[in-house]
């Protein structure tokens, strides 16, 4: 896949760079054209990533979270969201939906949002080294309507 | 976010983005109304909600946990389309009344 277009940021893992994150990489992702549906999509897949980093990749402390955001040839988006925490022991478990370590006000459904708001999601865990989520979603666009 | 609360009905009108970051001050705020006033009903209306991840579903299923025991009911009105896939990906109508936006069309509050 021919690569058209790629940015990169690092940002600390502070709860109130949720919004950043997911409204830059909509930013970036709208010189497609998507459609309103497709950027919220994005948002929503983008939020739930990062929110994972802060809670349980670096739960007692603030590390880096690294974005990734490259768009390949026929409107293909990739989006690359990796940590340096603690990492995920079972991946397997973790992707369950209501499948949370955390209860209380935590759904358990980061993982089933992604991947209902994506084409495709990769998942890269080893323990105490960090995780890297990889998400595909190709943007059909406001004229492929 | 504005609060209209009796001793029948608290009704809170969230507004703008809902994540992680903003559903804390948000809970505190709603619970805050909940034991005043120990409520019948708790509604929760999305009209003016602009985005919403899961932590906004976490924000609903704990605030029905608190209800609940009260014998209260739990409505939540004026989803949009993206918000209420993602509120039935979680199965919460078996909790809650839900519904989703009436003659909005979708995009005009994104």
């Amino acid at each position: 896949m021919e690569k058209i277009n790629e940015i990169k940021m690092t940002l600390d893992s502070k709860s109130v760079n949720e919004g950043f994150a997911r409204s830059t990489v909509a930013a970036f992702v709208s010189q497609l054209d998507p459609t309103l549906e497709e950027i919220s999509d994005i948002k929503m897949a983008v939020s739930e990533a990062v929110t994972n980093c802060i809670v349980h990749a670096y739960p007692q402390s603030v590390g880096k979270i690294y974005i990734c955001v490259t768009i390949f040839q026929d409107a293909k988006v990739k989006i690359s969201i990796r940590d340096k925490g603690c990492g995920i022991i079972d991946v397997r478990q973790a992707m369950e939906p209501l499948f949370t370590t955390l209860g209380g006000e935590r759904a358990g459904l980061g993982f089933a949002v992604m991947e209902s708001f994506t084409d495709r999601i990769i998942v890269h865990s080893k323990p105490e080294k960090g995780t890297t989520v990889t998400m595909y979603k190709t943007i059909n666009g406001r004229a492929g309507q | 976010m504005k609060i209209i609360a009796t001793q029948q009905r608290v009704t809170a009108f969230l507004d703008g983005e809902i994540d992680h970051h903003t559903a804390a001050a948000i809970r505190l705020e709603i619970d805050e109304e909940i034991q005043r006033n120990k409520p019948k009903t708790l509604k929760l209306d999305f009209a003016d909600v602009t985005f919403m991840d899961s932590s906004g579903v976490g924000l609903v299923m704990g605030r029905f946990r608190i209800i609940q025991p009260m014998g209260g009911k739990l409505i939540v009105s004026n989803l949009s389309p993206q918000i209420y896939k993602i509120m039935q990906l979680a199965g919460l109508e078996k909790i809650a009344k839900i519904s989703k936006r009436e003659d909005v069309s979708y995009g005009k509050n994104q």
